[in-house]
């Protein structure tokens, strides 16, 4: 026990040391919170709006200033000519393109179906689709608001129809920010633990100090806790940092246990530092283990639902998932944060998480050899 | 000097793929005795020593060392020994005290005897104003005076110095050997890799490795009368010259 503290001592000794490693720990979770949390965001706003009205007509310009009027759209393009708009949306000018034909005014009045045709750039499908989705919104109301116009001549009876009325639980005025940074958490605290970690081993390789230490009696299970200690010491640290940054600067809402949170983080890094660790045995160069980890990283990052709900993955990557430690630490994050779930609510996870941690641990332990 | 056996080597074989490192090698190495082993550049003289402290497995053969067996004891081998190799390997980054620390730490010492012993240690290398520097500021001759005051600070039966003075001037290793003298005054065997001839002159012992084979083993005395040399500089160019690997790069 005393040569582990030994030991841990000289690795945060080093650390802080490191004039780089040694600010950079604080100055991470800072500039993550501060811009990736704002930045990453699937809102939109600002649709560039290209508007074709062949009818200029009270019907068109009303539900173009509708359009308008909603927040979502501005207009950057008016005109008559098709070739013109679709210019326009090839050169980026504009995002989508509203086809208003002749007689809108006149089929409309007399209580007849006018089509109009939205092109949408979809480059970008996501983006894509909640554009079109709010235009159509735009045009459904006013759609219904024609109706009961020409309805009210007719019959006096309101129109018979099923209104929805919907909440959005957990997350009621639908705030990317409260989805966004319990990922952006998981991915400071992935970080800390995988290129810190594993970065230092392979330094201690590249210097030579690996043999003095190999050719001392220290015990495997005393080398790899030291070097596994301080960093999971930092990385909870850095949560905690982050945790107080995202409820000073967002209001971020945390309805669950923050001790709970801490275990399954800690759980997490064992695990990741396992895996680092056993990268690491791997790599004779930092270069080497940079290039490894940053492969597993991104794909750790990508596969873990942080930006992609993981419902909507074909199977083979929803099974892949689960070796992915990540992807049960954003749920986790998520489960406890917005929504307040207790330890029985993600007990899988957890335990999940737990057996990964395990796995990757005594293969860390094994792979390192002191005699080779 | 006592004559009690430290170090044992019987038939060992180290291979790398088809590689011969070590063919076969046979030595004793004597208790408190300063014991040279010589080579030119890829003979094979780094592979015997990773595999004397136990970081290295032999393909075959028998290596005892303090009284345990190379292939199943290394870690019992491990807490016997000093190790001090040719790539210097204290912690650029932490002091001279924070490095001492450690490997006392390491090691097991207690906190009472790892002071005492530093305090002791910086007095006797002079290193007084030196006790909170980096590392990395020293000039290489303290540095090397140090990894060896660090790789005793245990007190090991055997030490192994791969090349210790490499690139050292001329007057720090003859302090540097000054030290080795007082190790071996304590008892501690000293098991040396070194290019400096002069240095082979102050061992008890010489060996002398060719393409992974002991070719010459005796006091440097001995060596001299049998090869007709005037230095064992002479001897170890008449016997030693490398054939099979000009370049010698492979250490």
């Amino acid at each position: 026990m005393r040569t582990i503290l030994y030991l841990i001592r000289k690795e945060f000794l080093q650390i802080f040391r490191d004039k780089f490693i040694g600010k950079a720990i604080f100055a991470v979770p800072l500039v993550q919170m501060v811009l990736l949390v704002p930045a990453v965001t699937f809102e939109i706003k600002n649709i560039n709006l290209g508007i074709i009205d062949r009818d200029m007509s009270p019907v068109s310009r009303n539900l173009i200033s509708r359009l308008e009027g909603s927040g979502f759209f501005k207009i950057t393009c008016f005109t008559h000519s098709e070739e013109e708009a679709n210019n326009m949306l090839h050169r980026n000018r504009c995002d989508m393109i509203l086809h208003i034909p002749e007689g809108l005014d006149k089929e409309t009045t007399s209580g007849r179906v006018c089509p109009v045709m939205v092109s949408v750039n979809a480059i970008n499908a996501t983006t894509a689709q909640l554009s079109w989705a709010y235009l159509n919104g735009v045009l459904q109301d006013y759609n219904i608001d024609i109706i009961r116009q020409n309805a009210a001549v007719t019959t006096l009876s309101a129109m018979p129809q099923i209104k929805v009325t919907n909440r959005y639980w957990y997350n009621e005025l639908l705030n990317y920010k409260y989805y966004m940074l319990p990922g952006i958490l998981a991915i400071l605290v992935t970080a800390i633990g995988f290129l810190l970690a594993g970065l230092n081993l392979v330094k201690e390789k590249e210097t030579g100090t690996i043999e003095q230490i190999n050719v001392t009696p220290i015990k495997k299970y005393q080398f790899i806790t030291a070097k596994m200690v301080p960093f999971m010491i930092i990385g909870l640290v850095d949560l905690a940092l982050g945790l107080i940054l995202g409820k000073i600067l967002f209001d971020i809402p945390f309805r669950g246990s923050i001790g709970l949170m801490f275990l399954c983080s800690a759980i997490f890094l064992a695990g990741v530092l396992g895996l680092a660790l056993l990268i690491s045995t791997f790599s004779s160069t930092q270069q080497q283990y940079m290039f490894i980890a940053f492969f597993f990283m991104i794909i750790f990052i990508l596969m873990s639902g942080i930006f992609t709900p993981m419902d909507s993955m074909p199977l083979w990557a929803r099974k892949f998932d689960i070796i992915n430690p990540m992807a049960y630490l954003m749920k986790i994050y998520r489960m406890i944060m917005l929504k307040g779930s207790a330890f029985s609510d993600i007990a899988r996870d957890f335990y999940s998480l737990l057996i990964l941690a395990a796995v990757f641990m005594s293969l860390a332990v094994r792979k390192y050899r002191k005699t080779a | 000097m006592t004559g009690n056996t430290v170090i044992s080597v019987r038939n060992l074989v180290k291979k790398f793929g088809n590689f011969v490192a070590n063919d076969n090698l046979n030595f004793n190495v004597f208790e408190g005795e300063i014991f040279g082993f010589l080579g030119a550049n890829g003979a094979g003289k780094t592979t015997t020593i990773r595999i004397l402290s136990g970081l290295s497995k032999p393909t075959s053969g028998t290596v005892m060392v303090a009284g345990f067996d190379a292939k199943k004891q290394a870690e019992e081998i491990k807490k016997n020994i000093g190790y001090m190799c040719q790539r210097f390997s204290l912690y650029d980054d932490l002091t001279v005290k924070e490095n001492i620390m450690l490997y006392g730490g390491i090691y097991g010492m207690k906190k009472k005897t790892i002071q005492d012993r530093t305090t002791a240690l910086l007095e006797q290398l002079n290193f007084g104003q030196y006790s909170d520097s980096m590392i990395s500021s020293l000039p290489l001759g303290l540095k090397q005076k140090l990894a060896f005051s660090v790789a005793i600070l245990h007190e090991p039966r055997i030490v192994f110095l791969d090349e210790p003075t490499g690139g050292v001037d001329p007057v720090t290793r003859r302090q540097f050997w000054e030290m080795i003298y007082e190790a071996t005054a304590r008892g501690i065997t000293v098991f040396v890799t070194t290019h400096y001839m002069d240095e082979a002159e102050y061992c008890d012992r010489v060996s002398i490795m060719s393409e992974g084979r002991i070719v010459a083993l005796d006091t440097p005395e001995e060596l001299r009368k049998q090869y007709n040399a005037g230095s064992i500089e002479e001897v170890f160019i008449k016997i030693a010259r490398p054939s099979r690997n000009v370049e010698g790069g492979l250490e």
